[in-house]
């Protein structure tokens, strides 16, 4: 009896298998079938919009989160390319920066839409090659924002340049601390671009031009308030005579600032930080925090779109879009170049 | 023979071996960290230690009671930022006062739990579906109240106190956990709920058919692991001096590891409190230590990883 079952589920595991396969197969081939016929529906849909111009040229943007205010930021000047070049966007993101998988689904998705465009901040510059290579088959731009993509298929990306403005972090912490002592750094995470660029853009410049200072510490906070302030308050721990500490993105150098607070550090070791938001801005005011870097999170999600456009336009566009960076302290925090770039 | 062989087994299955054991492992780590740093085992870093424990143990000890009813929560970490969220609500938008907000940030993640119970014991839905359906909505809802942006308590300074004003020396914070620890070991050990509760986790249907209203208890055991969770909420927004909608998930998992590690047992009918005090500060030990000693992130995962599944073998052979 229990022979016949044990046949009996694999033959039902055989069978299943097989449909699998079978569905596989039947999926791949009228997609091939169907190509030049979607070719032809998009041709003919192109020439319906220019004939009736009452359809809005559609554009998703793919980006790598959406609670954040970074990334809200981002929406906020997307939005308003999209008003000014009368186009229509959709900004989607997964729920954390380390759901590549699901950014991927995202992205699957919207090339499913059949769009004219297409804007991708990657959590992962290599996991959404193979799509990329899809899009370029269906003749659809793909423009990089925030990051870029170990691939030349964007036709081209918004982006700070995180390594220069690290690097201008780092420039910073050694003329206040005066070129020497122990500094440590935490940033949000190891895998994406834009932790390891921060990173090593600023654990590069300080190796290469301050040989006086040491860097002690490099830790990975998951962009977790919570996490990270116990993480640096461990750092403090460590090393006594710290006199600088970098937090690499928002999440981090919140960390760093409740760590310091609660250790009774404050002004006692010189806090840099990344980006933006309530808490930091508070603290650069109050003095606990010398100051920090932002992007300009507002021009990237207005470049992306406006270089979606123009790429649709078929216009040329350079490889690259920097957006540009700013150091921001107390002095200039109110300024008129400053307070647009900021956000709570 | 056979005698003997019980009373040997017996010895070591005792609890008071069990506890040993966590605690002697706890004490082990401590003397380890202590001799490799010169920098752990000073009193600003132990606090530090303390302080860490405080949110996570609140809710380790909460789901300590559904996890000897052999149930499971996987909403304490996300409902832990629904009632954070939710306190910011009542305290900086409504404007309430501070004690109204906080009592009702902690009710929040009690409703949450009565919601869960609801489900799990009129609803018959398995408690892993039950709390990881409550744990996306409690997600949802926390961002969808706060606007996915953080709500800050700029406004009354005197929130933060409740977890990091001091005595002694020691936070707030830390002196809620030890309390609340006391609390949990009396409702656990010395009321109808906690006997229930255990009767419960051995043998649900020996329970209903002694006449054990089990529907009601199993409801009041959510709920209370609710209560839990919004008390850890509201200590976890006043140390942050805010409420950050995106916090708290993977924070059940940490907790579990507690309770597991403490020896209370996911098949149910058997835990302590204690075991679950230790669990959660070889969990902070083992991160503050690691971290102290400089050693990559990487390898703190996968070192608090095996520890987990040690302990849970250790507790497969005691039980032998």
């Amino acid at each position: 009896m229990k022979k016949v079952k044990k046949i009996l589920a694999v033959a039902v595991c055989l069978v299943l298998v097989v449909a699998l396969l079978a569905g596989c197969g039947q999926k791949e081939q009228p997609k091939q079938e169907s190509k030049p016929a979607e070719n032809q529906q998009s041709q003919t849909q192109q020439s319906q919009s220019g004939s009736s111009s009452s359809e809005k040229i559609y554009i998703p943007l793919i980006s790598k989160g959406f609670q954040h205010q970074f990334w809200q930021a981002v929406k906020q000047g997307a939005e308003k390319a999209a008003k000014d070049y009368n186009v229509e966007i959709t900004f989607e993101g997964p729920e954390n920066e380390s759901m590549v998988d699901k950014q991927v689904e995202m992205l699957q998705a919207a090339l499913n839409k059949n769009p004219k465009a297409i804007c991708l901040a990657a959590l992962d510059s290599k996991a959404v090659i193979p799509l990329l290579e899809k899009a370029k088959a269906a003749n659809i731009p793909v423009i990089g924002f925030d990051s870029g993509v170990d691939s030349d298929i964007p036709v081209t990306t918004a982006a700070t340049d995180n390594v220069k403005a690290a690097a201008a972090a780092a420039d910073k912490m050694a003329e206040l601390i005066g070129g020497k002592g122990e500094v440590a750094v935490i940033v949000h995470d190891q895998t994406s671009r834009t932790g390891i660029d921060r990173r090593d853009g600023f654990v590069n410049r300080i190796k290469e031009k301050y040989p006086d200072i040491k860097i002690v510490d490099i830790q990975y906070g998951g962009g977790d308030q919570l996490k990270s302030t116990d993480l640096a308050k461990a750092i403090i721990q460590a090393h006594p005579n710290l006199k600088g500490f970098f937090g690499a993105n928002e999440g981090s150098i919140i960390g760093v600032l409740n760590g310091v607070k609660e250790m009774n550090k404050e002004g006692k070791i010189v806090v840099i930080g990344y980006d933006s938001g309530k808490q930091q801005i508070d603290a650069i005011k109050s003095g606990v925090e010398a100051g920090a870097i932002t992007q300009d999170p507002i021009g990237i999600g207005y470049k992306a779109v406006e270089a979606a456009v123009k790429a649709i336009k078929g216009e040329q566009l350079p490889k690259v879009i920097d957006t540009g960076f700013h150091w921001y302290d107390k002095t200039n925090i109110d300024s008129d170049e400053i307070k647009p770039l900021l956000y709570e | 023979m056979e005698n003997k062989v019980t009373q040997k087994k017996s010895l070591f299955r005792s609890d008071a071996t069990q506890k040993l054991l966590a605690f002697g492992s706890l004490i082990i780590l401590f003397i380890v960290f202590s001799l490799a740093s010169p920098n752990f085992a000073k009193f600003d870093n132990i606090v530090g230690i303390l302080l860490a424990t405080a949110v996570n143990g609140i809710l380790a000890l909460g789901v300590t009671f559904v996890i000897i009813t052999g149930g499971i929560d996987l909403s304490i970490g996300t409902g832990m930022t629904f009632a954070a969220v939710m306190t910011a609500v009542f305290i900086t938008n409504w404007k309430l006062p501070i004690i109204i907000g906080v009592v009702g940030g902690i009710l929040m993640g009690g409703l949450c739990g009565f919601i869960n119970g609801i489900i799990i014991a009129k609803m018959k839905v398995p408690p892993f579906v039950a709390t990881l359906g409550m744990m996306m909505v409690a997600k949802g809802l926390s961002l969808v109240i706060s606007g996915t942006k953080p709500i800050y308590f700029n406004d009354t300074p005197i929130f933060r106190e409740i977890a990091m004003g001091s005595i002694f020396g020691i936070p707030n914070a830390v002196l809620i956990f030890f309390l609340v620890a006391i609390i949990a070991s009396i409702i656990l050990t010395r009321t109808v709920l906690g006997r229930y509760n255990f009767a419960l986790g051995s043998n649900e249907e020996a329970a209903r058919l002694s006449g054990i209203n089990v529907d009601a208890w199993k409801i009041s055991i959510y709920t209370l692991c609710g209560i839990f969770f919004g008390l850890a909420g509201v200590l976890m927004a006043s140390r942050l001096n805010s409420a950050q909608p995106s916090l708290g998930q993977g924070y059940e998992l940490d907790a579990i590891a507690a309770v597991v590690i403490g020896g209370t047992s996911l098949s149910g009918g058997e835990g302590t409190i204690l075991g679950t005090v230790i669990g959660a500060f070889i969990m902070s030990v083992l991160t503050n230590g690691l971290r102290i000693l400089s050693v990559p992130q990487e390898w703190q995962t996968v070192v608090t990883g095996v520890i987990v599944v040690m302990a849970v073998y250790l507790d497969i052979i005691r039980r032998r």
